[in-house]
This record gives C-alpha cells, sequence and structure tokens, in this order.
C-alpha cells in the first residue's frame, strides 16, 4: 500500500530547519525518517512521520508550504545486492525512481522509501516478485519509542 | 565648443518669441491632425487661437505614458504614415509597448540634438566615438550614431553585449570618446583595469545617460579612466537621448528649448512650480511632426533654472533626477514596471502572487531577482518541478521585460504585506 510523506519546502534562511521540526515537537509528531535535499536557494525536506494530515496542517498553520505525496516503502533484507535487485525489477518494467531514501530500523530489514513514476505499476510488480511493503500504521509508527 | 551657437546662446526674450511662434504652429498643426487631442481640447473648451504665447502653454491638457498606450500604435501620429521613416519603442507599463515616430525632420532634429550634446562634451569630426547603448528598437543606440555621424565623428557602432570584443576595438581602433549607461562604463573600467590595460587606450570623453547615477559615479569614471564624463538625458516620447544633456561645468543638464519646452509642476495638484523647486518635469514638443505631444509628464523629478551658465549657454537647465513620481525603474537602461512583473506573473498562475523585486547593483551591473512565493498550487516534493516553475517564471519574465532575470522561490507569506500600497521593490543599488 502507499503511504504520506510530509514534503516540505524550507528557503535557506537561519533557523527555518529548526523551526520545522520545533513545530513537529510541539505537536508530538515523531519523524520516523527523512530525507533533506538541497539547492542553491532552497532545500526540500521529505519525512515519513507518525501522522502525516495533522503534520502537514501544523506546518501550513505556521506557514510552510507543505503537502502529502504517496510514496511506498519497500522491505528489503541488509545484505549486499537487495537494493540492486528490487531496482531491477521496477526497471524492467519500465518504472522510474523520482527519488528514494531508506526508512531506517535497527532490525534485520530495512525499507526502501520511493517515489516512483508508476505506484500502482510498482506495486503490482514488486506484489508478484514476493517483495514487501509496509502498511502505512507500520512505517509512521517506525522509530517511535513513545508508542511502545 | 558650442554646436549652435545661435539657438543655444540666444537671449530669454529671444527663446520666448521663437517658443511662442512654435507653440502656436505647432497647436494648430494637432489641432487638425490628431484626434485624441482635438477631443480633449474641445471637451476643455479650447481652441488653437487661445494659445497665444507660450504663457498660454498651461491652459494645454497633460499627456502620459498611458495615453500613448491607449492610443496603440500609432493613435497620436499626426502625419501620413507615408512620412514616418522610423519607428522606435520603449515598454510600456502593462507589457504594450510605447510606440514614436519620427519624420525625416524629425531625425534631422533628432541628430543635431545629439551633435550639440557631443560638441558640448569636447568631441568632434576627430574623435572616433563606440556607441555602447543597444541597437534596435531602444533610442539609445540609433540615436546617439546618427548624431555622431552628423558631428563628423567616426563612429562605431558596438551596441551591447560583448565587452571584450568592445575593449578590444577600444584599443585597437583607438577610441577616443564612448556612449553607454554609466554602470556599463563603470564595468568595461574595471574590466579594463583587471586586465591591466587601463594605460593602453585613448579614452578622453564618456556620454553616459539612460539611467539615474551620481555625481559620486561619475568622479569615479573620470578618475579611473581618466576621462571626462557627461550626462545625457532623454526619452523617447519626447525625442530619444538629446532632449538635455550637461557642459563641462555640471550645473545642471542644458534642455534644448528651440525644440522642448521643459515645465515642472506639482505632480499631485498639477500646478506649475516655480524656479528651483522640485516637481515633475514636463515637456512640450515645439519643432516635432510625427508624434507631437503637449506637455508630456516624464514622471521624473527634478528643478529647474533659467540663469545664463558659466558655459555661455543660456537654455534652461534642470537639476540633477531626484527620483520619480512613479514606481518605474531604470534597470541597465530598461524602464521596468513593477505591474508588469505582476501582469507576467498573472499569466503562469490563476491568481496574483506575492512577489517582491530587488535591484542590486553588482560589479556595477544592475541585477534583478524577482523573489516569488511557493503557493500550494505551484509545490511540488520534486525539485526538478520547482527547478521548471523557475525557469518558467524566468522564461515569461524575460521576454515580458526584455532583462535578464534572477528568480528565487521563496516560503509562503515572507514577502512582506504592507497595508495600502503594496511594497513591491528593494532598491539596493546606492546612488550616492
Amino acid at each position: 500500500m502507499v503511504i504520506k510523506q510530509l514534503s516540505v519546502f524550507i528557503e535557506n534562511r537561519k533557523g527555518r530547519l529548526e523551526r520545522v521540526t520545533e513545530t513537529l515537537m510541539e505537536h508530538n509528531i515523531n519523524i520516523a525518517s527523512f530525507s533533506l535535499a538541497d539547492t542553491s536557494e532552497y532545500g526540500m525536506l521529505r519525512m515519513i512521520v507518525s501522522n502525516p494530515e495533522e503534520g502537514k496542517k501544523v506546518l501550513k498553520e505556521e506557514g510552510f508550504s507543505a503537502m502529502l505525496t504517496d510514496v511506498i516503502a519497500v522491505k528489503i533484507a541488509q545484505k549486499p545486492g537487495t537494493l540492486h535487485e528490487v531496482l531491477k525489477v521496477l526497471f524492467e518494467e519500465s518504472i522510474s525512481v523520482e527519488y528514494m531514501y531508506t526508512l531506517a530500523t535497527a532490525g534485520e530489514n530495512t525499507s526502501i522509501i520511493m517515489k516512483l513514476s508508476n505506484l500502482q505499476a510498482a506495486l503490482k510488480v514488486l506484489d508478484v516478485n514476493k517483495y514487501e511493503v509496509s502498511t502505512a500504521q507500520e512505517a509512521y509508527m517506525l522509530n517511535n519509542s513513545s508508542c511502545e | 565648443m558650442i554646436w549652435n551657437e545661435t539657438k543655444e546662446c540666444m537671449s530669454r526674450d529671444e527663446i520666448h518669441n521663437l517658443q511662442s511662434a512654435r507653440l502656436k504652429k505647432m497647436v494648430s498643426h494637432v489641432y487638425h491632425n490628431v484626434d485624441f487631442y482635438r477631443n480633449k481640447m474641445q471637451q476643455m473648451g479650447l481652441e488653437p487661437g487661445d494659445i497665444k504665447s507660450i504663457d498660454d502653454l498651461n491652459k494645454l491638457p497633460f499627456t502620459t505614458k498611458n495615453d500613448l498606450r491607449d492610443n496603440y500604435p500609432f493613435g497620436l501620429f499626426a502625419v501620413p504614415q507615408s512620412e514616418v521613416v522610423r519607428i522606435h519603442a520603449s515598454s510600456g507599463t502593462t507589457g504594450k509597448a510605447t510606440v514614436v515616430g519620427y519624420t525625416r525632420k524629425d531625425i534631422d532634429l533628432w541628430q543635431e540634438c545629439v551633435a550639440r550634446v557631443l560638441a558640448m562634451a569636447g568631441i568632434g569630426a576627430h574623435d572616433k566615438i563606440q556607441v555602447a547603448y543597444g541597437y534596435g528598437l531602444f533610442t539609445g543606440g540609433l540615436g546617439l550614431h546618427y548624431g555622431a555621424e552628423n558631428l563628423g565623428a567616426t563612429v562605431i557602432p558596438m551596441s551591447t553585449g560583448n565587452t571584450q570584443k568592445l575593449i578590444t576595438m577600444m584599443q585597437d581602433f583607438g577610441a577616443t570618446a564612448i556612449a553607454c549607461t554609466p554602470s556599463y562604463l563603470l564595468h568595461i573600467a574595471e574590466t579594463l583595469e583587471e586586465a591591466g590595460k587601463l594605460g593602453e587606450i585613448q579614452l578622453k570623453a564618456a556620454i553616459c545617460g539612460a539611467e539615474p547615477w551620481t555625481e559620486n559615479m561619475r568622479k569615479e569614471i573620470e578618475r579611473k579612466l581618466n576621462i571626462k564624463a557627461f550626462d545625457i538625458y532623454g526619452l523617447s516620447e519626447i525625442l530619444g537621448p538629446g532632449v538635455a544633456a550637461d557642459c563641462e561645468y555640471h550645473k545642471g543638464l542644458h534642455v534644448y528649448e528651440d525644440h522642448f519646452v521643459p515645465e515642472i509642476i506639482n505632480p499631485d495638484t498639477l500646478e506649475q512650480c516655480k524656479e528651483g523647486e522640485v516637481g515633475e518635469l514636463v515637456f512640450t514638443t515645439i519643432t516635432k511632426e510625427a508624434i507631437p505631444l503637449f506637455r508630456y509628464r516624464t514622471k521624473d523629478l527634478t528643478s529647474i533654472t533659467y540663469d545664463k551658465c558659466e558655459c555661455g549657454r543660456t537654455l534652461a537647465r534642470i537639476d540633477r533626477f531626484k527620483g520619480r513620481s512613479d514606481d518605474m525603474l531604470i534597470i541597465r537602461g530598461v524602464n521596468v514596471f513593477p505591474s508588469q512583473v505582476e501582469a507576467a506573473l498573472l499569466e503562469i498562475g490563476e491568481t496574483s502572487p506575492h512577489y517582491m523585486l530587488i535591484v542590486d547593483r553588482i560589479n556595477n551591473l544592475d541585477v534583478l531577482e524577482v523573489q516569488v512565493e511557493v503557493e500550494e498550487r505551484f509545490f511540488s516534493d520534486e525539485i526538478k518541478e520547482l527547478e521548471k516553475l523557475t525557469q518558467k517564471i524566468t522564461h515569461v519574465l524575460q521576454s515580458a521585460l526584455g532583462l535578464s532575470v534572477k528568480v528565487k522561490l521563496v516560503e509562503p507569506k515572507t514577502i512582506q504585506r504592507s497595508e495600502g500600497k503594496a511594497k513591491r521593490v528593494i532598491d539596493k543599488r546606492v546612488l550616492v
């Protein structure tokens, strides 16, 4: 299934990134994983959080441009070659990766967050190839010791 | 040298009589040939016969840039198209160009005025002048070109855009004069300095205009290049460059009053100001044929003096410009109105986005940055989409303004909202 990623536009200005993390903290929203892409003028913070809808709402209230994006989290084993194999499966179906990053876990498996050119086709081909994708609930609640 | 002593050194009485005769003739010609002015005069209950001398000038209606736009393209022309030998155009407030035309006699008077300016700067037939204003619809390039040819100087029509080539030719041809914007000349000076070539040029004078500059900039240019720099003023609606210029005493710009009658008005009450009082500069053309204008409001703020200058000229002098009575910016010689940016942004989005223009001078070249807020409907989590958006905005703005623009996306609501008139411009250029 697809999961919701929270994406925020951050100008390269002192204190802006901190304001994002502070806002999420104030609303008790946990960040399970993130990636920060940078350009010369601005950054793009992409996060998997414990409550994406609420996260978007509170960030917008703070004046940020924030949006939810559909991504998938594919589980792969932590050993050489597993990332390559899953990408091969996708590329053979002509599905391209817009961006990706890891959903880090301390366990045996890890998840790769991917934004893909065709999510539904990807889910299908991953299923055929016996890959497991995280459910939304699973992803949102990862790395959140306050829930355990 | 005084190019036309008869006209430049007349007594004030002679100027009064000449202007009165020319104005009467012009008013009658315009009344019978331009619907726009005839309608305006009729509404005011004014007939050509009511204008008996230049003292009646303030009975005539004003003309604004909007009037030119509303009558786009040729509505204010006073001659049949067969008599028009040239068209020029400058940017208007909402993207539509302001179009002007010239008859052969208009071109003659233009090259006469520019020759006066060049002679006043000590340039003559033995000089080689590089014209480094843009050639084309902009009046800068061709205006200086024809004037310099009329003077008998050797013209090198550089146009703009290739500083290295300009410097090579300046050296190889032994150019003795240059006409360009003052900021570009400073840029040229610094490029020469960096290359260690300042000692290898034969430049002695520069004619600078098309953008506001200061006495300090003049001194900087003169010191760096070891030349004399002169100020030239003009606007395409009235003529192009050559409406006024300064002499070696730099005590204001001499207005060629035998062709253009200046007035200073209070932009709020529209009443004439006293001599020396700062207000909006207004021009009436009294010899132009193709597009004669009554009391054209330049929006430039200055004051005027009628005292005889130390150089011997008796023409009225306008002081260094104090600013504008509208929000027009002059960036690298190009007129930019914030409303043009707004109109261009409206083409992209559905509602008016918030934007801010930041004008700066970096290495003596004006740089325009346009900050646009990333609103929700523009937003994407993919950087390539945001870059596409930046490029699209850049492209739209560049074609609307005719000027290269740096677009910066900023967070929503970070551009200052002000009550009443929004502050759309931060001009960081230091003109002190």
